[in-house]
């Protein structure tokens, strides 16, 4: 009986009133990678909190790690892009299985507009995902996205260069990513109980045979 | 007491706003304390209601201006605006009509609801009156608020005693015994000649004989009396619904910053909220007027995306235009308008308070949010387009709540998901080519032709990047996007 309670009280799809509800916090998506999988607190991406996720350039596999995930996204509700570094190319998103009539582009123009934007999104409940790639974000600003995404239930990934990976940080998981042979290095600088542990991810080979 | 029964199963809610002639102007929040509404002319002027800082310094309805004015250092007087109570009320009516579709306005300070087939709605009547009077203060008004089985009894009981609950015809007698006088709606000199038969209050009136009440008042009192009792029918016009719904509030104080403006919309929204309610509606577009000076206007239209008539949705999209607006010069008046009541499905309103609310409902509303603030350009969907041209092999636009349209597909290799917004001059030395080269020759047959052999190549420091080398015209190498 307890257990089938626990079960039921740790579904994603429940919300409970005081909003500390699974769907609220912890529920993880699969990421479509056992590495990846294996090596993330709860099994996944985090729905209803902050990843934050420092690179050191873009272009080395960020977005081939995420792609399965949005695609597995499957409750009807958008993907908010919030000022991407480049244009989100749609022939690559529709090839890889993505519906692209829940894509949204957001172009901010100003750091203070982008943190606005993102908060907006992740507290919407119209998103299941939202990537963001803030210029400055201060621990009160990283604060309240975090609340909002837990509010709205939203996957929520920031993208930041990698220069502040020694400091504390209220977001719920920390990856850092790094290019490896055969795809990419993820290494968790916070994450429940994870914190220092690394894995490669192997990306499918990039050929012009299509994947 | 022949009619007594058709009454039986009403249960009349008496609003009663002592503090109307005031509240029309200080509801706006930009009045400042302490002030009196006025009435008169000369040294016949008098104070009709001190706000609530001038009770406090002693001034009292009634008293000459001109003592309030020594009680009170930088009094403010406002003349009475009667108009503006007038519709000030039949905007309270209005937003009334969201408890029960039986509403009566009852000038010049009050309104009275039926509300015996709204108990179960609203899950009883301590639910029911605890929603009302949160709304009215919310409004901005003080209400005192009593309920009886007849509207004349409840409006006595909510002027003598507020609080009452009279639910049983057998208890309205004795209830309304203790009634004074002054709560009565005759002239003073009635009031006077009752006094002067040793009368205080209205349980006094009914010990008297009856012959000699009609005598003395003709048959007004008694029937009067008779009505507040449910002895004799009480009919009330039901208060229509105007089409379509306009507020305005004087501002005091002119202002020309957001928020205080912000304030005194919210209240509107608020009344529009009830409005909306009672029309079983919400609105698909609202329309703000600032007015200035000499008649001189600033208008705001916003257009929803989906109906609503949720205050916080409204505010803040309003919110967000207003911060975007330049306001030309100081506001002396705010109005807010709208034409037509759009369906709204009924249960809207309650998921909406939900946090975990329907997407086809918060999906309108960041859209339009973000719309509000960022401007339309800012907010964009994607779709493929069928074109053989990297550039062209997609579309930016208006994201909209539709799939998208399934294309004749096309052939081609692996695309980036990251495209730059155009091909960048690009050193070959510097990276390692992994495949290609995928031959891309399309367009010229407008003109726009390319011929380029693209290829997947890795940077120093492992970014997988799309580049291609220019086979006619400017040769080179480009860079055109990032495996990401």
């Amino acid at each position: 009986m307890k257990e089938a309670l626990q079960a039921l009280l740790g579904h994603p799809d429940l919300w409970l009133g005081d909003g500390r509800g699974a769907g609220a916090g912890r529920a993880a998506l699969p990421t479509g990678f056992a590495a990846l999988d294996a090596l993330l607190p709860g099994g996944g991406w985090p729905a209803g909190a902050v990843t934050e996720i420092l690179l050191s350039n873009e272009g080395i596999g960020e977005m081939r790690l995420l792609l399965p995930a949005l695609v597995g996204l499957g409750d009807g509700r958008r993907i908010a892009w919030i000022d991407p570094p480049y244009l989100p190319y749609a022939p690559a998103l529709a090839a890889s299985g993505l519906r692209l009539s829940r894509v949204l582009v957001v172009y901010a123009g100003t750091n203070r507009d982008r943190l606005w934007a993102a908060e907006l999104a992740l507290r919407s409940g119209a998103c299941g995902a939202v990537l963001a790639w803030p210029g400055e974000c201060d621990d009160r600003s990283l604060r309240r996205l975090t609340l909002a995404a837990e509010k709205g239930g939203c996957l929520g990934l920031l993208f930041r260069p990698s220069l502040p990976a020694g400091r504390h940080s209220p977001a719920a998981l920390r990856l850092r990513l790094a290019p490896s042979p055969r795809g990419v290095m993820v290494e968790v600088l916070k994450g429940r109980g994870r914190a220092g542990r690394s894995a490669e991810v192997p990306l499918a080979r990039i050929s012009h045979q299509g994947s | 007491m022949g009619n007594a029964g058709l009454f039986l199963t009403m249960l009349w809610l008496c609003l009663h706003l002592p503090r109307l002639p005031a509240e029309v102007f200080s509801r706006t929040g930009t009045v400042r304390e302490p002030f009196v509404v006025a009435a008169g002319k000369g040294t016949r002027e008098l104070v009709v209601v001190p706000s609530v800082g001038a009770r406090s310094a002693g001034i009292r309805p009634g008293m000459a201006l001109s003592a309030a004015h020594a009680l009170a250092r930088g009094l403010s007087v406002f003349q009475r605006d009667e108009v503006s109570e007038a519709a000030a009320l039949a905007r309270l009516a209005a937003w009334a009509g969201r408890f029960t579709p039986v509403v009566s306005l009852a000038p010049p300070r009050e309104v009275v609801l039926e509300v015996a087939g709204s108990l179960r709605l609203f899950r009883g009547m301590e639910n029911l009156v605890g929603k009302v009077e949160e709304g009215i203060r919310d409004l901005g008004y003080t209400a005192q608020v009593a309920l009886a089985p007849t509207p004349l009894g409840a409006a006595l009981l909510a002027r003598a005693r507020p609080g009452a609950r009279v639910t049983g015809m057998e208890r309205l007698t004795p209830e309304l015994f203790a009634v004074p006088l002054d709560a009565l709606d005759f002239p003073p000199d009635t009031l006077e000649a009752l006094r002067g038969l040793g009368v205080g209050c209205l349980g006094d009136c009914l010990k008297l004989p009856r012959p000699g009440l009609d005598r003395r008042f003709g048959g007004e009192l008694p029937r009067y009396l008779d009505r507040a009792l449910g002895r004799h029918p009480d009919p009330r016009n039901p208060f229509v619904l105007p089409p379509r719904f306009e507020g305005r509030l004087p501002l005091l104080t002119e202002v020309s910053a957001a928020e205080p403006l912000l304030f005194a919309v919210r209240r509107l929204l608020l009344e529009l909220e009830g409005y909306l309610e009672a029309r079983g509606g919400g609105a698909g577009e609202l329309r703000l007027t600032l007015s200035h000076r000499e008649g001189r206007r600033t208008r705001i239209e916003v257009g929803l995306l989906s109906p609503s008539r949720d205050t916080g949705r409204l505010l803040g999209l309003l919110r967000e235009r207003l911060c975007r607006t330049r306001i030309p010069e100081p506001v002396s008046a705010v109005g807010l308008s709208v034409e037509t009541v759009l369906p709204l499905a009924p249960a809207n309103r309650e998921l909406w308070k939900e946090p975990a609310r329907q997407v086809s409902e918060a999906w309108p509303e960041l859209l339009e949010r973000l719309r509000a603030r960022l401007g339309d350009a800012a907010v964009q969907g994607l779709r493929p387009a069928a074109e053989h041209r990297p550039e062209r092999a997609f579309v930016l636009m208006e994201p909209e709540r539709g799939d998208e349209p399934i294309l004749p597909s096309l052939r081609f290799g692996r695309r980036p998901l990251w495209l730059l917004p155009r091909p960048a001059p690009l050193e070959r030395k510097e990276l390692t080519l992994l495949t290609g080269p995928e031959r891309i020759e399309a367009g010229w047959w407008d003109g726009e032709d390319v011929r380029r052999d693209y290829f997947v190549a890795e940077d120093s420091r492992g970014a997988r990047l799309w580049i291609f080398r220019e086979r006619g015209g400017k040769r080179g190498w480009y860079l055109h996007g990032i495996f990401g």
